[in-house]
């Protein structure tokens, strides 16, 4: 038993991790694999998706019918704990004269948000990582494309990726043999594929973190550890131990039968298989501590079950606790060697946050009223999506860097607002004729939801509210952000395409341009950036490798690191930079150099 | 973001029931060091209990006002042999919850329905003498009439016209999102499929005229 609900350390470890999620989780399965000692920290409960998933409970077996609320904004069966935008007892607030307010997301469990997300695994392209070689603005990588293929490939064989490869500019073919085959289109689906087609806009399969087969697990255990016989062996039997996804259940709620992507499903398991990771769970950690040479020692964290503070130590301290928290972590970490915080040399810790820039629209389709029952659960996410088209033109736009639009619609499963059409479609109607027009409407609209590439100013960071502490004593952040004019043309764009889109279909559609189309900073849940990588220790807070330049045995290794956002979503980069990390602090290991 | 619209009326009912259980607060009076949360505290809002649902709220309406919900909620909907009537599975008593439960927008949904069933009452009593329940099924439907539409309605009923609308999108969420109906909506998901994703039938491809697609 290595989750230590007991709080008793047992022995001296090699490594702390701060955090689960999937930087946290991917560097403890890797290290751990290799003979590593590693401590893992997080701050919420112990989270087990095989006994507590919800997998085919209805809305009526829950409170308000399972709607989203502000303790359940995702809805009652969410896959997350204690958290959302707002967790009880550790607020965080908005900068005197920012221009928007900030929404920070938190989980309070094992496995951070892998537990709840969209599972959309798309690689970031060539493009993605000469952003600023390209059009000027934002950030260039310290690595290109071609240095993190090697670990894409990597993770996808681990973590087991549907998608297909179509060759489109920017948008990276996965090589022969590793991607599964996607789920067939739905209906809704497959009608915007074909209205796209006369607006020159592809709709391809999607690649997301789900199981469309049985992982052949020895074949892909001994590809990812072909001289590791341990490794090989834990991997191949926890690979062949997941199950195929059965096409039902959302997969926001997490999957019992660990078809999809977790990091508690797929990351966790084989890594306390090796008895090198012991875990506290409900341990919150204040600051990374540093001796008088400036090296680090451990960290401080509190034992929220006791209210106590309590210390562990380590040779390497590794934070990924995610982008704002880590940050936080660094900031508070203050003391007369680093008195503006940990690793802040360049100041740069807290600064360039960025989230996606989302907007959305949806419309009734008429042609899909009345269609006959079909289950459409599905892979309970997408199955396809349209990558960024617009490279060619993107000088006429007005507006730098693009988007992929997310699809969505038809028949999913009945919630209360499934039917709020027919306050539209038909007033003063009820008794029998009203069951008429709840089967014609149902599922008949589709709603296409945009996520773009936010560029990193100078107006978007956190950093410590001066006066403020949480319920554990720890300083709190506060937030300061303005869009630039780039993410509010391009989400005028998004609206516009839309409903484009959903007139072609048939149906009717209003956009909403300018800054009013633009969901929250924090609402999409992709934020990057605020302990950037970089090629120089003057303009940067870590080297490509998530080694921060003051601080040689501290890693981060999360979306903090990020010099860029890229449309394709942060996770399954912050794996492969994960793994890619961990063999270069395994080098580093035995060569001795920490 | 706002912090969460829990009244102090809810949040003294978590604390007493956490109390119970010894999981959240001391006794002040008796000044002994904190207790720790137990490593079972769950927060029944942000930390539900699946296999166990609570509702840390109460539920409003009493029994003669569930009993006129149920009257009209079985006429806007009524049951048929293909799907239950709304009382049959409990639409009025989720309906007591929704109202009663602390956020925004039941909170404005409250008094709307609450209102709106006293409101339903006197007019009734004007009209006919009777509360709404004793009423004729013609007489029933014949107020209903006159306030189902709030853009015909008269405009002394707009207040009655306001009250149906929400009803009646409140039925229409609480009754389809009940497993039991949805077959009849034509919802046939939540169930496994062994095997690859089937993808679109035939007829719905013919329907659609998606042949070019698949």
């Amino acid at each position: 038993m290595a989750i230590l609900t007991d709080r008793k350390t047992v022995r001296e470890y090699d490594v702390i991790i701060v955090g689960s999620g999937a930087g946290g989780g991917m560097m403890a399965m890797v290290l751990s694999l290799h003979g590593v000692k590693v401590l893992m920290l997080e701050a919420g409960r112990n989270y087990e998706p095989t006994k507590e998933t919800p997998m085919f409970n209805t809305p009526e077996q829950a409170p308000l019918r399972g709607r989203s609320n502000p303790d359940r904004p995702f809805g009652h069966y969410d896959a997350t704990v204690g958290g959302g935008w707002q967790v009880p007892g550790e607020p965080y607030t908005d900068k005197e004269g920012t221009d928007e307010e900030f929404w920070w997301w938190r989980p309070r469990m094992l496995g951070g948000r892998t537990n709840h997300w969209g599972r959309i695994s798309l690689r970031f392209g060539d493009y993605d990582f000469k952003p600023k070689s390209r059009d000027g603005l934002g950030f260039d990588w310290p690595i290109s494309y071609q240095d993190l293929a090697p670990y894409y490939d990597k993770t996808e064989l681990m973590v087991g990726i549907y998608g297909s490869n179509e060759g489109l500019e920017n948008t990276p073919d996965s090589p022969a043999g590793i991607l599964q085959t996607p789920p067939k289109p739905r209906a809704g689906e497959l009608l915007t594929k074909k209205h796209c087609k006369g607006l020159n806009i592809p709709v391809i399969p999607i690649h997301r973190a789900v199981l469309s087969e049985k992982l052949d697990g020895p074949a892909r255990a001994a590809i990812l550890f072909p001289n590791n016989p341990l490794a090989r062996k834990l991997v191949a039997e926890d690979m062949t131990a997941r199950a195929a996804c059965f096409w039902a259940t959302d997969c926001g709620r997490g999957c019992s039968i660990r078809a999809n992507f977790q990091s508690t499903t797929v990351l966790l398991p084989p890594a306390l298989a090796s008895g090198n990771l012991d875990i506290i769970t409900d341990a919150m950690v204040r600051e990374v501590l540093t001796d008088a040479s400036g090296k680090a020692i451990g960290v401080h964290y509190i034992d929220k079950p006791t209210r106590v503070d309590a210390i562990a130590k380590a040779r390497v301290v590794i934070l990924s606790a995610s982008t704002c928290e880590t940050a936080r972590i660094l900031l508070n970490s203050k003391s007369t060697l680093f008195p503006n915080g940990l690793a802040n040399s360049s100041g740069q810790v807290g600064r360039n946050l960025t989230d996606s820039v989302g907007s959305s629209l949806g419309g009734h389709i008429p042609a899909m009223e009345s269609l006959p029952p079909c289950n459409e659960d599905g892979a309970g996410g997408n199955h396809v999506y349209s990558p960024w088209w617009n490279y060619k033109n993107q000088e006429k736009l007005g507006f730098a860097r693009g988007y992929h639009i997310e699809i969505n619609g038809g028949r999913s499963m009945p919630g209360m607002a499934s039917l709020g059409i027919l306050d539209e479609t038909s007033p003063g109607v009820y008794g029998k004729k009203l069951k008429e027009e709840a089967r014609r409407y149902y599922g008949a609209n589709m709603r296409f939801a945009g996520r773009g590439e936010m560029i990193p100013n100078e107006h978007c960071y956190c950093e410590l509210d001066p006066s403020r502490v949480d319920q554990w004593g720890i300083p709190i952040l506060r937030f300061h952000w303005k869009w630039s004019e780039h993410e509010i043309g391009q989400a005028t764009h998004m609206q516009n395409t839309f409903a484009e889109i959903i007139r072609s279909m048939g149906g009717k559609a209003t956009p909403r341009p300018g800054r009013a189309a633009l969901n929250k900073p924090g609402e999409i849940i992709h934020e990057a950036g605020t302990a950037r990588m970089g090629s120089s220790s003057k303009d940067s807070v870590v080297n490509s490798f998530g080694q921060t330049w003051d601080v040689k045995n501290l890693f981060l290794m999360d979306a903090s690191v990020l010099p860029s956002n890229p449309d394709k979503n942060l996770t399954l980069t912050v794996m492969a930079l994960a793994w890619r990390s961990a063999e270069y602090l395994l080098d580093e290991l035995k060569s001795g150099n920490l | 973001m706002n912090d969460s619209t829990l009244s102090r009326r809810d949040v003294f009912k978590l604390i007493a029931a956490a109390s119970a259980t010894g999981a959240m607060f001391s006794d002040p009076v008796q000044a002994k060091p904190p207790k720790p949360l137990t490593r079972e505290f769950r927060n029944a809002l942000s930390d539900p209990d699946f296999a166990h649902p609570s509702i840390p709220w109460e539920k409003p309406l009493g029994e003669s006002e569930l009993a006129t919900l149920a009257v009209l909620v079985d006429l806007i909907l009524p049951g048929d042999d293909q799907s239950p009537a709304p009382s049959a599975i409990g639409v009025p008593d989720f309906l007591n919850e929704w109202i009663g439960a602390p956020y925004q927008e039941n909170r404005e949904d409250y008094e709307i329905l609450r209102g709106g069933l006293a409101w339903l009452n006197t007019y009734s009593f004007q009209r006919h003498k009777k509360p709404f329940v004793e009423l004729s099924e013609p007489q029933q439907t014949g107020i209903l009439d006159r306030i189902c539409d709030p853009s015909k309605a008269a405009p002394e009923l707009a207040q009655g016209a306001r009250f149906f609308s929400k009803l009646r999108m409140l039925t229409l969420g609480g009754y389809y999102s009940h497993s039991a109906t949805w077959k009849s909506l034509g919802y046939v998901g939540n169930t496994p499929i062994a095997g690859a994703y089937p993808g679109v039938p035939a007829e719905i491809i013919r329907i659609l005229g998606l042949e070019g697609e698949i």
